[in-house]
């Protein structure tokens, strides 16, 4: 367990229920993410490690409990969500990227609208991120004019333009076609060596237990059990996790 | 023939008995002019109240949400010869217009009660065209907007609306075609449109039924080919879509 002082995201009795509480999404999760940690979320589908990952920048809205982001409760009304999002980047199954953009107005669109960065600025920041994914030729093109393994790596770079502190994927890799999977995971495994931040629901159980710091497993919307990649495939304790590892290995 | 005594002294040829032409031409093509000029003025008037409209309806706060869905029901759901009155008789009987004439043929006293109801109602159905174009954008467009920081009304302008408006292109140019025929019923109050130079017309040389052939076939000819024009638009479109 990591000491509190550097803990950056804690999520605290989180419950997120539909229908009037009949259904419960997520129940009772608590999970610390601490500085430079890589945690994957794993599960069957439907367990919730979406909606808990969607939670953290409030793209769900919890039903109660709290979300500690740099101190700050995102679930108070009181807060203004748009600025702390600014600072968590997030990464989804689909893209998402916009489509009536180029990819370079793609990445500099949040940082020029949000004032965070000149037009001029945004620019060379967005060609910088484009060479190192070794994309700056597709600059200018559109996003349906890309494959899926490049579109999602534009993605991730449009996430890293606003400088956050911590990204967010969602199934990242569960969208493309095999052949791609393997540049997205190797974009993801640079960005953890450089001591990004990162919460990352996945399939990909190789990429979890060779990247993560700490896995989670998921199931019935509640967090079953937590611990090292070592602990969590090599001696998972909870039967629903031993059940889900001898599906998926 | 055993018909023939159901039919006065009609004959087919009637249909088709343009003799007034020479002499009333002008005053027809400056019918169609003010039918023109009818339509595209609504319909331009109709797109800001209508996208607001369609912002309101899509809004959380219920009693913004309730304004809109109350004004949309009311305009499609009466008559717009009922509304064009009360417009006409009751809103601008306490507005006095200036007794203007423009280009020579659009009294203003007339045009713009008939612009203004034509206008309020086209906003109540180019509103849901707004509506349902932008629920049809995928959801996951805005999210993605709102997870870089972007606020809601940032996120709907520079994402949501963009794709939004493009996709309900088609519907709007449709709607046109709908006015160019809805705004005949303006001839009721006297606005000199198609539909009241072929009533004069009618009126006047005792030639009645020509003048409205006339009116029927070019009402056809401005609508059928641009409404064929509108699906290849759209079919083409669509394709670009997919690609």
């Amino acid at each position: 367990m990591a000491t509190s002082n550097n803990v950056l995201i804690s999520v605290q009795h989180l419950v997120k229920e539909y229908n009037h509480g009949k259904v419960h999404a997520l129940d009772d999760c608590s999970l610390d993410i601490c500085k430079g940690e890589v945690v994957a979320i794993i599960g069957p589908s439907g367990s919730g490690k979406s909606t808990l990952l969607r939670s953290l920048n409030l793209l769900e809205e919890p039903s109660s409990g709290a979300i500690f982001f740099n101190g700050t409760d995102l679930a108070s009304k009181a807060v203004d969500i748009d600025l702390h999002r600014q600072k968590m980047g997030m990464v989804f199954q689909h893209f998402n990227l916009f489509p009536h953009k180029t990819v370079l107005q793609n990445i500099t669109m949040a940082p020029v609208t949000l004032k965070k960065k000149t037009p001029a600025e945004a620019k060379a920041q967005a060609m910088t991120l484009l060479e190192r994914i070794g994309l700056a030729d597709k600059a200018n093109e559109y996003p349906n004019m890309l494959s899926g393994g490049q579109k999602q790596r534009i993605a991730i770079v449009r996430a890293l333009a606003m400088e956050p502190e911590v990204m967010l994927f969602d199934e990242p890799t569960s969208a493309l076609d095999p052949e791609m999977v393997g540049e997205v995971l190797d974009l993801m495994r640079d960005l953890a060596g450089e001591g990004m931040t990162m919460a990352v629901v996945t399939h990909e159980m190789g990429f979890a237990r060779e990247v993560a710091d700490r896995v989670v497993f998921m199931a019935d919307g509640k967090i079953l059990e937590e611990g090292s990649p070592a602990d969590i495939f090599d001696r998972p304790k909870d039967p629903r996790l031993q059940d889900f590892l001898s599906k998926v290995l | 023939m055993w018909w023939s005594s159901l039919f006065t002294d009609m004959r087919p040829s009637d249909f088709l008995n343009f003799s007034f032409l020479p002499k009333y031409g002008t005053a027809f093509v400056r019918g169609i002019e003010y039918t023109l000029l009818l339509a595209i003025v609504s319909v331009l008037l109709a797109v800001i109240p209508a996208l607001l409209l369609a912002l309101m309806r899509l809004s959380k706060v219920k009693p913004i949400k309730w304004l809109a869905g109350a004004y949309i029901a009311v305009f499609r759901s009466t008559p717009m010869l009922v509304q064009l009155s009360i417009i006409y008789y009751g809103l601008f009987y306490a507005i006095s217009l200036p007794r203007l004439t423009l280009f020579g043929f659009v009294d203003i006293s007339r045009f713009i009660p008939g612009v203004v109801a034509l206008a309020l109602n086209s906003s109540a159905y180019v509103a849901e065209i707004f509506r349902a174009g932008i629920l049809a954008v995928d959801k996951g467009q805005a999210e993605a907007a709102r997870s870089l920081g972007l606020s809601n009304w940032q996120s709907m302008r520079l994402v949501v609306l963009p794709q939004a408006i493009k996709n309900v292109l088609p519907a709007l140019a449709n709607e046109l075609v709908t006015m160019v025929k809805e705004s005949s019923i303006c001839s009721v109050l006297g606005m000199a449109e198609m539909m009241f130079a072929a009533k004069t017309i009618a009126g006047s040389t005792g030639i009645s039924l020509a003048p409205y052939t006339l009116a029927a076939l070019v009402y056809f000819c401005i609508n059928y080919p641009a409404s064929k024009g509108i699906e290849a638009i759209e079919r083409r479109m669509r394709r670009g879509d997919k690609q």
